[in-house]
């Protein structure tokens, strides 16, 4: 055996080889980075537009009379984006004040609240509605879809967007009290 | 897994048979295992990656109660599964749904250990070309203990 | 202030390490071996800074010195004090302080030794080592500072590692306390275990980069490094094993392992581990696969830190991990530069790197040697990918998907079945030792012959047993076609492994009159490496037998008793004798549960204590009582989820068949990896080295 002839055989790492080698480890770093990115960026952030989506409600909380309700369909109007579950006991703090902010704005039609159910079954989640007698347009977040658009860290978290549609404030965790709500509509309201 | 699931059918017929004999009320509650069963397949998105069967949050507590009622309201397993993803999202299930782009899950290990075969099989014959030009050895191991012993010594000297 | 010595002392040992790393570059480029020596010196200073800084913090944590945020977070009054000390390692800060002092200690044991022949190395092994343990302390410089003190200002209180404007110190009154789930003795130990087993990888890793870069293409790294790989090996695996403990005692989910992302993050690195400890054997006897074991000791150094990141990122997200933290971006931008670089540096030196000898026939040992790596490698492609295709999922669909047991158990179950069987029949197979004799032709295929042949030879009498295995199985009425599979595999193995030990020690027996115990003794002694190797395998077949019997056969069952109620499974009967509710003076609330076991004849076994602990922060924790022989684990759980009352409890049944075996092959393995890494006195065998640098392979090695 000569060394020349294997040398000659295999010199160096082949042109596309080393492509395909520095595709893939870049592939893969962009796909970490990306993966990164998306756990660092938290919630979506005030300033964005939030695109539609639709909302499935549960009987006896729909809106206008209708079980089904697109989030375009409130452009113009503040909106108020509440993530709860029934299993949550933070939650159950500000159901309160949540219903009595909505009893205040529904009957000015220009602000609307929403109620999305982050993975609930249906049975405990009515027993909490009732329980809190809430009436503002409630509804389960089927797929976890909405929730996974939001990129909720948990719950409860509530969304203000305003009347174009772009989020304004996001209020992570319980209100303590009514007026923090009110505080945080007033301005949308005056813009 | 079969076999659990035509018990659970049975047990399914049998209670609607005694539904239609006798008063709803009267129905035998879905068991503990019953409802384990299925849950074992499920996980809960509030607590990723632990099953449902042992998951200890409220949460999950719930999705048991929901399992139970439906198994007591004659669902199959198939049934119960469907409903949660289309409740909770694919998320639920053990593993994804073979459609789609889920299906990259499953194909890529697969073609990446064919591409490593392949890798493995050139270098086995790259490997041994030249092996024309070796010198032939002189000792084989017949198997013999002498033989054997021969080359442990050896070893054991070259390690010394 | 204590907390301003530590992060003091913190930052020296930063700036050593960076001034390591510049001495040790310029000493080479200038080639003034001062400056080396003086990198290395510099290296060594690490060790000591941050033993003392650690210290500091032991110190604070010990004294539960709450203005600390870390101390506070991780400790509480009533914790034992071998818990406060241990806490060093319960939360992301010290544990990453932890990692630092542990690198620097490995650097500084491989600084230490002789370098006479190897000086060309040097700088660079310092570079690598420098270079992690300096990155590693960035991240406590920058992001999660241990000393990090908690500020009352007008605001409120806020920690900050200087004092912020008008702020005066704030102490808080009583820590948060340790995470009752870490409180085990297998969590106390587990962690520091993985850790070591990581950066022992990173010592390796560094010779292989060095000798990348000197462009010495023997294997002199390999051989100077061949007992950190095994070090670093045995302690990843105790770690891995010890985790598995850990959860099966206090998950309370009658398993050891779920395939969680982050346990797979610990696991990806012992597999590539496991490869290169097999290829480095036919890269030192055959002058193969040089390249092949630089790709896989790359691999592992990455898989180590990719596993650190992944961890304690955030990225995924797990029972494991640690809380989402910033310095995930830091860590992607190391792991990207590491990785490019030894990719770079691997390319480069592609063609020096070739192999010296060649192979012989697919049956021939680097053959089966090679399939070995390939079936480790195969496991890693499912656990890498299972682990990343949730990110990317999320990135395509932006939905979240669950990649769990099943997909794993499904692709990688044959490849480990596979895994057992070539652990047998590899040992069968010759170094390329078959003779070419009266073969004027070589036909490849009458070689392959030969090479299966005797292979077959050896194989027919220990097969034999292994069939009265399978007879036996199916006899008692074994019909899973998996587990058949597996046992029957696991039988031959074993058997092809004690018969190989007979074999050796009937041999010198005859020829010395030793008797076979002495004989036995002799040749483990002399060539621990193999006998060691044999010893692992054996532990592993037993940890297989372990794993096959719970996973294949585990059955469970749930029910709530009322008292002098019972629950059966698999011939058990457990009876809810009673319940009993109390404080602990470490502030734990216990609920527990009286259960007595009877066999199926009725026959009173034992009673079992099976409990739930409700911790001051209302964290609960679930305590088996299990009834554990070598035939199987009765395992009880109480399930507080469920509600407990005094009158009616709920109980969680498991029967875990063979479990035991798992952690006995556990102490069998770590048993052969100590006789096998267990330091002799090692002549190093000068002309041997010689002779394999550069020069043609020569034949009967």
């Amino acid at each position: 055996m000569s060394e020349s002839n294997v040398t000659s055989r295999r010199s160096g790492v082949p042109l596309w080889a080393q492509v395909l080698v520095w595709i893939g480890l870049l592939g893969l770093l962009t796909v970490v980075a990306l993966g990164l990115r998306r756990t660092q960026q938290g919630t979506v952030q005030p300033g964005e537009t939030i695109p539609d989506f639709t909302l499935t409600l549960f009987s006896g909380y729909e809106y206008e009379g209708r079980n089904e309700i697109k989030f375009s369909e409130f452009r113009g109007k503040v909106v108020v984006i509440n993530f709860w579950a029934s299993w949550c006991k933070p939650c159950e703090q500000e159901a309160v004040e949540l219903e009595s902010a909505w009893r205040t704005y529904q009957k000015s039609g220009q602000v609307i609240f929403l109620g999305i159910d982050y993975v609930d079954t249906e049975p405990e989640a009515r027993g909490y509605l009732t329980k809190f007698e809430i009436t503002y347009p409630n509804g389960p977040d089927l797929g976890t879809r909405i929730s996974q658009f939001f990129r909720i860290k948990g719950v409860p978290e509530t969304y203000f967007i305003d009347r174009d549609g772009k989020l304004a404030y996001v209020q992570v965790g319980p209100f303590r009290s009514e007026e923090e709500i009110h505080a945080i509509i007033t301005p949308l309201l005056n813009k | 897994m079969k076999k659990k699931l035509a018990v659970l059918i049975l047990l399914l017929i049998a209670s609607l048979v005694w539904v239609g004999s006798a008063n709803a009320q009267d129905t035998t509650p879905p068991t503990d295992d019953e409802v384990n069963a299925i849950a074992k397949q499920l996980f809960c998105p509030v607590c990723e990656n632990t099953p449902l069967d042992v998951c200890p949050t409220e949460a999950c507590k719930q999705w048991r109660d929901l399992i139970r009622l439906k198994l007591s309201e004659g669902w199959t397993e198939e049934q119960i599964k469907q409903y949660f993803v289309d409740q909770y999202g694919a998320r639920v299930l053990a593993e994804p749904p073979r459609q789609g782009w889920y299906w990259l899950i499953y194909i890529v290990p697969v073609a990446l250990l064919l591409v490593g075969l392949y890798i493995l099989f050139r270098a086995y014959q790259t490997m041994r070309a030249p092996l024309a030009e070796q010198p032939a050895e002189t000792h084989a191991p017949t198997g013999l203990p002498d033989e054997y012993l021969r080359r442990i010594e050896e070893e054991l000297k070259k390690r010394n | 202030m204590l907390a301003d010595f530590g992060f003091g002392i913190l930052l020296i040992a930063f700036l050593t390490a960076l001034y390591s790393i510049g001495a040790a570059l310029y000493g080479h480029f200038s080639r003034r071996q001062k400056w080396v020596e003086s990198a290395r010196l510099a290296m060594l200073l690490t060790f000591p800074l941050l033993t003392l800084a650690s210290l500091t913090l032991i110190y604070l944590l010990v004294i539960g010195d709450f203005n600390i945020r870390f101390v506070y977070e991780v400790t509480s009054r009533d914790m034992p004090t071998y818990l406060k000390i241990t806490a060093l390692w319960g939360g992301q800060s010290g544990s990453l302080l932890f990692w630092s002092w542990l690198m620097s200690l490995f650097a500084t044991a491989v600084t230490l030794r002789k370098w006479e022949r190897d000086r060309e190395f040097l700088p660079w092994v310092i570079l690598v080592s420098s270079i992690t343990i300096a990155f590693f302390l960035s991240l406590n410089i920058f992001f999660e500072n241990p000393f990090q003190r908690f500020w009352q200002t007008f605001q409120g209180v806020e920690p900050a590692t200087f004092r912020p404007a008008n702020a005066i110190p704030f102490t808080a009154e009583e820590g948060r306390g340790l995470n009752p789930l870490l409180r085990h003795p297998g969590m106390v130990i587990h962690p520091p275990m993985l850790y070591l087993g990581f950066v022992a990888y990173v010592i390796p890793y560094a010779f292989a980069i060095a000798a990348l870069i000197t462009g010495r293409a023997d294997d002199r790294w390999i051989r100077l490094t061949r007992r950190w790989s095994l070090t670093a090996w045995l302690f990843l695996s105790l770690g891995l094993v010890l985790g598995g403990r850990w959860a099966y005692d206090v998950l309370g989910w009658g398993g050891y392992w779920a395939w969680d992302p982050v346990e797979i993050a610990a696991f990806m690195p012992w597999l590539t581990g496991t490869a290169f400890l097999h290829s480095v054997m036919i890269q030192e006897k055959r002058g193969m696969l040089k390249r092949w074991n630089m790709i896989l000791i790359i691999l592992t150094y990455s898989l180590v830190v990719f596993g650190t990141f992944l961890t304690r990122s955030g990225v995924l997200s797990s029972v494991h991990a640690f809380a989402q933290s910033e310095i995930g971006p830091a860590f992607f931008i190391f792991i990207g530069i590491t990785l490019v670089t030894s990719v770079a540096l691997l390319i480069y030196r592609w063609d020096s790197l070739q192999a010296e000898g060649q192979m012989h026939s697919m049956f021939s040992r680097e053959a089966l040697f090679l399939l070995n790596n390939l079936l480790f490698m195969g496991i890693l492609v499912i656990c890498f990918w299972g682990v990343i295709s949730p990110l990317i999922s999320e990135l395509i669909t932006g939905q979240k998907v669950t990649v769990g047991p099943p997909y794993y158990e499904r692709a990688a179950g044959p490849l480990f079945a596979l895994l057992v069987l070539l652990m047998g029949i590899a040992p069968l197979s010759a170094w390329g030792h078959i003779t070419l004799k009266n073969l004027a032709a070589q036909n490849s295929l009458e070689l392959e012959k030969r090479y299966a042949l005797a292979i077959a030879r050896l194989l027919w009498k220990p097969a034999i047993p292994a069939l009265l295995v399978l007879i036996g199985l199916l006899i008692a009425g074994i019909t899973n076609i998996y587990a058949l599979i597996g046992l029957t595999f696991a039988a031959l193995t074993a058997s092809i492994t004690i018969y190989e030990f007979w074999r050796a020690a009937r041999a010198r027996e005859r020829a010395q009159g030793e008797n076979l115990l002495t004989a036995l003794w002799r040749l483990a002694g002399r060539n621990r490496r193999r006998y060691g190797g044999y010893t692992i395998h054996l532990g592993v077949i037993l940890m297989a037998i372990g794993i096959i019997g719970i996973e294949m056969f585990q059955s469970e069952t749930q029910k709530s008793l009322a008292v002098g109620e019972n629950i059966q499974l698999a011939g058990y009967t457990v009876r809810y004798d009673s319940l009993a509710q109390f404080p602990t003076n470490d502030g734990r609330w216990v609920t527990r549960a009286v259960v007595s076991v009877f066999d199926k004849n009725g026959q009173f076994l034992t009673e079992l204590y099976p409990r739930y602990d409700v911790y001051a922060d209302g964290q609960p924790m679930t305590i088996p009582g299990v009834r554990s022989t070598l035939a199987d684990d009765l395992y009880v759980l109480l399930i507080n989820w469920e509600g407990v009352t005094a009158q009616v409890a709920p109980f969680k049944v498991y029967h875990n068949p063979l479990v035991n075996w798992l952690w006995l092959g556990a102490f069998v393995f770590i048993f052969g990896t100590l006789i096998a890494a267990w330091p002799e006195e090692e002549r190093e065998p000068l002309p041997t080295q010689a002779r394999k640098t550069k020069a043609i392979y020569q034949p009967g090695d």
